[in-house]
């Protein structure tokens, strides 16, 4: 445990000094408020029985779900990989991935200020949808979006190990955004689907990622319970199958670059 | 009796590797149909090295010297053959294995470059489990015999390459590792730096009796810091012993320098018989084999008028270039 506060203390201060750039991530992480202009323009709330307000919190609860849950490690990792900067790492009494691991947490909470900055702006020019959550919905939130985090942790993870095979795992990740982007409740939230289209994507990991943990935010109606067992469920299996495919990819590292 | 801390034995790697012609016709073909072949870059080599020792990997480039290393240190799976280092399997990387090693690599960091170095020693000393105490002490010790200070506070990307090879060091030294590997460690440093390097791997030696196995191209390294080398040829093992023994096998002559007092002793000398390498007016040199030099030269000074004498040795670089190009050496 002490290895992963230095770690993340460490990573702290070095995300600090990329405060300007992890600014401007925040900012660019915009796209539920046009997902909400969108939306509201054209009155499609009606259609899933939501009103303007309640949009208005579930777009802002996406933003603040997907500022804190979002996940790099696939570039970072492949990048060292290739470059063998991952070598020294490599021989280390520590898990290369807590680096990763930590170096999000720390860049998680330097975004934080931004978010905020960015979520008073939001309510300044969207007076009427100001609220302060339900303290336990918001612990739950929070615990969701952490799980969030985790589940895409994994599967990044996951896919970043591919690069032991095919040197580019990067592309893959490409592929698995198209996904995540339109089915995990970033453009829309995921109720606004057909019920055909629902029972299958609520099988899947995506709607947990955002919807869920911005629904319980927002305060909009969402089945607690099976969200939190999906997403426990999802990491359950991951987990596993990250470390048997990290296992078997180092075993297959030519330590290239070095 | 010093007990073996690394013994290889039957070696060998291999990786495949995919080659692309060039041109448009070349990228197509690699696009649809990528020819792959195996290629085998370590070839059956087995050694043993004893607690305390200094090797000196010696090969061109491309010979294997670091892949070598890499299997040793663990970051690579040998293709066949077992290697054990403190009775460890080095793939396995289990814990107390990898708090006895430190691999250094002339080319990579493992410093956190917006950071000052301090921070990394911090984060090095808690990944091996050593208190914030203790770690100040040893970044204290390390940093003294590196004569480097205010220098950890600054930034590594605002450091000279000489000042962030002494914190590479530092970090990589701070769980008082018993084996180091080092790949090239004084590449790009200037020569007090490099000085300065060495100096401190051989009292680091001496203090702590750790294990080091080194490759470097530059000569003064190999022969400053080890008594026995390890020479690479395109995979294979080519001779595995004393760089003195190979030294005197691969430079059977001296060169020696006679300053006679007139140009007519020289003309004398010239035709004496001996091997002469070049004459300038009253200066000559000749090559004698090192086992007849002391007689030789009793022999000119009884018989000629001489005004001064110099013995040389042949640069040590020139005999390591036959080492890396030549094959095989039995002794």
């Amino acid at each position: 445990m002490r290895k992963i506060f230095t770690l993340l203390k460490v990573q702290y201060s070095n995300m600090l000094e990329y405060r300007v750039e992890i600014a401007l991530w925040a900012i660019s992480g915009i796209i539920p408020f046009f997902m909400l202009n969108i939306w509201t323009n054209n009155n499609l709330n009606e259609s899933i029985n939501i009103n303007n307000t309640m949009l208005s919190r579930y777009f802002l609860s996406a933003f603040f779900v997907r500022q804190f849950s979002v996940v790099w490690v696939v570039f970072s990792f492949e990048e060292d990989a290739l470059l063998g900067k991952l070598s020294p790492y490599l021989i280390q009494p520590l898990n290369p991935f807590f680096r990763y691991f930590t170096q999000h947490i720390a860049e998680q909470i330097t975004r934080f200020p931004f978010a905020l900055i960015i979520a008073i702006f939001f309510f300044l020019f969207n007076p009427e949808s100001i609220w302060f959550p339900n303290l336990i919905f918001l612990f739950l939130s929070f615990i969701s979006t952490f799980l969030s985090f985790l589940i895409q942790f994994l599967i990044q993870s996951i896919i970043a190990c591919l690069c032991f095979w095919t040197e580019k795992a990067s592309s893959i990740e490409r592929l698995f955004f198209i996904p995540t982007l339109f089915l995990s409740g970033l453009l829309a939230p995921v109720a606004s689907f057909p019920s055909y289209v629902k029972s299958w994507i609520y099988l899947t990991p995506f709607p947990y990622l955002i919807d869920f943990p911005a629904n319980l935010l927002s305060g909009n109606k969402t089945n607690i319970s099976v969200g939190f067992f999906m997403q426990i469920l999802w990491i359950l299996m991951l987990f596993p199958l990250f470390i048997k495919i990290w296992y078997e990819g180092t075993k297959k590292y030519t330590a290239m670059g070095s | 009796m010093i007990n073996n801390i690394i013994e290889v034995e039957s070696l060998s790697k291999s990786f495949n590797i995919s080659s692309k012609l060039p041109g448009l016709r070349g990228t197509l073909k690699h696009f649809f149909k990528r020819e792959t072949k195996s290629v085998k870059v370590i070839k059956n080599i087995t050694f043993e090295i004893k607690e305390g020792e200094i090797i000196g990997f010696l090969g061109a480039n491309g010979a294997g010297k670091t892949t070598i290393l890499k299997m040793l240190c663990g970051l690579i799976v040998p293709s066949e053959g077992s290697i054990s280092i403190s009775g460890y399997l080095p793939y396995r990387r289990k814990e107390d294995f990898l708090k006895k090693i430190t691999l250094i690599m002339g080319q990579k960091q493992q410093l956190i470059w917006d950071l000052p170095p301090i921070e990394s020693f911090y984060l090095n000393a808690s990944i091996y489990d050593i208190d914030k105490f203790e770690a100040k002490k040893r970044i204290k010790r390390l940093s003294d015999m590196l004569e480097i200070k205010n220098e950890l506070y600054i930034p590594v990307r605002k450091l000279s390459l000489g000042q962030r090879m002494k914190s590479e060091l530092i970090a990589a030294l701070i769980h008082k590792p018993k084996i180091l590997f080092l790949d090239e460690p004084t590449l790009g440093l200037d020569i007090n730096a490099q000085r300065n390097l060495r100096e401190f791997l051989k009292s680091y030696n001496k203090e702590t009796n750790a294990t080091i196995c080194l490759t470097s191209h530059y000569m003064k390294d190999i022969t400053s810091l080890c008594k026995r080398v390890i020479c690479v040829h395109d995979g294979s093992i080519s001779y595995d012993g004393e760089l003195e023994k190979l030294l005197k096998k691969l430079s059977p002559l001296k060169e020696v320098l006679i300053v006679c007092s007139s140009e007519k002793d020289a003309n004398k000398l010239e035709n004496s018989g001996f091997k002469v390498k070049s004459k300038i007016k009253n200066e000559i040199t000749l090559k004698i084999e090192n086992k007849n030099v002391s007689s030789s030269l009793r022999t000119i000074l009884n018989n000629y008028d001489i005004e001064d004498l110099f013995i040389n040795e042949p640069p040590i670089d020139e005999i390591i270039e036959k080492i890396i190009v030549k094959k095989k050496y039995t002794f």
